[in-house]
């Protein structure tokens, strides 16, 4: 027996604004609109509807809007209308339950509770209109001696780095979980912006070869779509050991999804699963992934950085300790409220810490073992605006990875059904009519948008601080205070409380 | 003409580092690797480089070997050979340590003797690429793991009589083909794996691996080719749809 489950969400449409153009029914993939021959009018069906707001903001005559339905089991504050649904949805399939995007549970933000200084009288404000700002960031071991030659001329020893306009990268989304013309959006606002984007572990499809300066290419426990002219492609080669929204566990490409360019690109069979193993089978220790670091920078001959990416979870600071010995040139951490294209529900909204701890304590970690300068600290996990990303740098980090909030700016509208694969914004999907609606050339040019934007704001604050180099903002904790949080959140966030 | 390198001159061995720069300035070249000590990550990477190994080489030897490349080991080789290669032939006239072949992807490993742990763990193929790891002696746990694709034999010489690999053989596999020789099969298979007696069809995909075998080692081809083979495939390309419940 199966109990029906009441949709989440209604279609409401305006009868009088209605003129049944049917641009909603041919908009949704999901099949969530009808017309009806015999009335001459449309249909909604409420179970079929994510709510991607696809065919509200195409509707011509704004006849359409979606709301929450207020149909609900009797309020119950242990027992939430979700949790019902979830369980009623187990005992109906006996399936774990699958979900995408960030962990959408109200769980403590701390970006949320700090609060940015800024200078008053004495050491004045900046103004960024008229000052040079500095943005520049180079991602890289800085720990190396200066070195000078017989005539007293510096010895250049300096280990390949990645050099970007601002502390900012895209971080890993495979193709396959994202389209090809969502990479092709990333990969050339990567391009025109002067920082990164990263090709996830898909491949890297043959046509993006050229952004390759701007491209770091991923090495993940699937090994997919890895040859010698793939590590040889971007800026750089991260390590991918963990994920912020499923840590501990690997990742699973269904064989639906895996077809055509997909999974030529990953080099595996079409239409076969494209499983990632929760390890790499050649790391069990520290040891074996100095290892994988040195075995991808000999076959660089030594001209890539090397990034190792983990999930932010309790033991992160000795975890960043350890990969910070293993020769990594720079370390990415990815909080517990990071998106994914699928994972097991349970997983993202359970397990792992956010990422503003974890960076606060790893950042401190490092600094105590005096080893902080040997290794670049990456940081991502919801960065949902500039004042995150001020924050995080203030916190410690030297770079922050966005994806989430690029995704936005291609036009997801966060419905969390990527794992479905029926994006109607083309983001994350490979059906081709749905994929074509993403038009790289606009996808990029509002990427390079939002970028610019941030980075405008993040030299408006730095300004407001007295600061003109980001460099002089990093870690700089002092600039920070927080607001409504107990002692031990601010001993492991390293700040003050507000007033002190 | 191989070019020869001392990688233990003054007595004391070369540090990989060095070795590898020598080795990258290489390319398109035989060399011979003497007295070799331990070096990791020889080869790494490289296109067209031939390499014959008197000693012992260390962990990640040929990992992400390019086309044209190949790899001649006279003695053991450690853990990690092949990781995640891409083309060309690694030959190891003795035992190789753990994660041999894994993530491989095209090209060739023939190993005379034995395989540690987890030997051929995600391997997989890819149009015409289709990766082979051939082991003489036995395999340990894990053999195939996860395998996409490619061809793993494990022939079992001198044990015969007994399965020639560990436990957990080609769980969650998914993809490829596992020909184990004789008549013992392990004790336990996991159930992503059917089984059956291989047959002339699927012995024609393995037979060209064991001629290389034979020309390498001088093995006996016509006792391999009349063996009996099991022959190990996925229940499914697709093992875990009805895990998910979507919402």
């Amino acid at each position: 027996m199966e109990l029906y489950v009441h949709p989440e969400f209604e279609i409401v449409r305006n009868e009088k604004k209605c003129i049944a153009c049917r641009v909603c029914e041919r908009q949704c993939a999901n099949c969530a609109h009808g017309y009806d021959a015999d009335s001459g009018s449309m249909e909604g069906y409420d179970e079929k509807c994510v709510n991607c707001h696809r065919c509200v903001t195409l509707c011509p005559t704004k006849a359409l809007k979606i709301v929450q339905t207020a149909h609900t089991f009797r309020p119950n504050a242990n027992w939430s209308n979700n949790t019902i649904r979830e369980l009623y949805l187990q005992a109906n399939t006996g399936g774990v339950l699958l979900s995408s995007m960030g962990n959408p549970r109200p769980l403590p933000n701390y970006f949320d509770r700090i609060l940015l200084n800024a200078s008053q009288v004495t050491n004045p404000p900046i103004d960024p209109l008229r000052e040079p700002m500095e943005t520049r960031t180079y991602l890289g071991k800085k720990s190396i001696p200066l070195q000078r030659g017989a005539a007293g001329k510096l010895i250049e020893n300096l280990t390949p780095q990645i050099a970007l306009t601002m502390p900012l990268m895209f971080s890993a989304m495979s193709y396959g979980s994202i389209s090809y013309n969502a990479h092709a959006s990333l990969a050339r606002a990567a391009t025109e912006l002067g920082i990164c984007y990263n090709t996830g572990e898909g491949g890297l499809h043959r046509a993006f070869y050229r952004y390759g300066s701007n491209t770091i290419v991923q090495v993940a426990s699937g090994r997919f779509g890895i040859h010698t002219d793939y590590l040889m492609a971007g800026a750089a080669v991260e390590i991918k050991m963990g994920q912020g929204a499923k840590p501990g566990i690997g990742g699973h490409l269904p064989g639906k999804k895996n077809v055509g360019e997909v999974a030529r690109t990953r080099m595996t069979p079409d239409g076969s699963d494209a499983i990632s193993p929760a390890p790499h089978h050649d790391i069990y220790s520290i040891e074996d992934l100095r290892q994988l670091v040195y075995s991808l920078k000999e076959t660089a001959g030594n001209s890539k950085p090397i990034i190792v990416k983990i999930a932010a979870v309790h033991n992160v600071a000795a975890i960043a300790s350890g990969v910070a010995r293993s020769g990594a040139d720079i370390i990415a951490i990815d909080g517990f409220r990071g998106g994914t294209g699928a994972a097991p529900t349970r997983i993202r909204d359970h397990v792992g810490i956010p990422i503003e701890l974890a960076l606060a304590s790893v950042d401190t970690r490092l600094r105590e073992e005096g080893i902080r300068d040997d290794i670049s600290l990456v940081v991502g996990g919801s960065i949902r605006s500039a004042a995150d990303w001020i924050k995080a740098i203030a916190l410690g980090a030297d770079a922050c990875y966005i994806a989430t909030g690029a995704l936005l700016a291609l036009g997801c509208h966060l419905c969390r059904s990527c794992h479905i694969g029926l994006c109607n914004w083309g983001i994350a999907t490979q059906r081709a009519d749905l994929v074509k609606r993403l038009n790289p050339e606009i996808g990029a040019e509002r990427l390079v948008n939002l970028v610019k934007a941030w980075q405008h704001e993040l030299k408006e604050v730095m300004g407001g601080m007295g600061i003109n180099s980001v460099e002089a903002l990093r870690g700089n904790r002092l600039m920070l205070r927080g607001v409504g949080m107990t002692q031990e959140e601010l001993r492991v966030l390293g700040i003050e409380h507000a007033g002190s | 003409m191989s070019i020869c390198i001392e990688t233990k001159p003054n007595g004391q061995p070369m540090h990989f580092s060095q070795l590898g720069e020598q080795l990258r300035a290489l390319a398109g070249q035989s060399v011979i690797l003497q007295n070799c000590l331990g070096q990791r990550y020889i080869a790494a990477g490289q296109k067209n480089l031939r390499v014959e190994i008197e000693g012992i080489p260390g962990n990640a030897l040929g990992a992400y070997l390019g086309e044209g490349s190949s790899i001649t080991v006279h003695g053991n080789a450690q853990d990690a050979t092949g990781d995640t290669m891409s083309a060309g032939s690694i030959t190891i006239h003795g035992s190789t340590g753990d994660a041999a072949g894994y993530g491989m992807r095209g090209g060739m490993i023939l190993v005379k003797g034995n395989a540690g742990y987890r030997a051929g763990i995600h391997m997989k193929e890819y149009g015409k690429t289709c990766p082979k790891l051939i082991i003489g002696g036995c395999a340990g746990d894990f053999l195939g793991e996860y395998q996409a694709g490619g061809i793993i034999a494990v022939l079992g010489l001198g044990t015969e009589g007994k399965a020639p690999v560990g436990r957990f053989c080609g769980t969650g596999q998914h993809g490829g083909r596992i020909f184990l020789r004789g008549d013992a099969l392990p004790a336990e298979l996991p159930p992503q794996v059917s089984v059956r007696n291989a047959e002339q069809a699927d012995l024609a995909l393995l037979l060209p691996s064991l001629t290389q075998f034979c020309e390498a080692f001088g093995a006996d081809f016509s006792m391999l080719q009349a063996s009996p083979y099991w022959l190990l495939t996925p229940n499914s390309s697709n093992p875990y749809t009805d895990l998910y419940a979507i919402y």
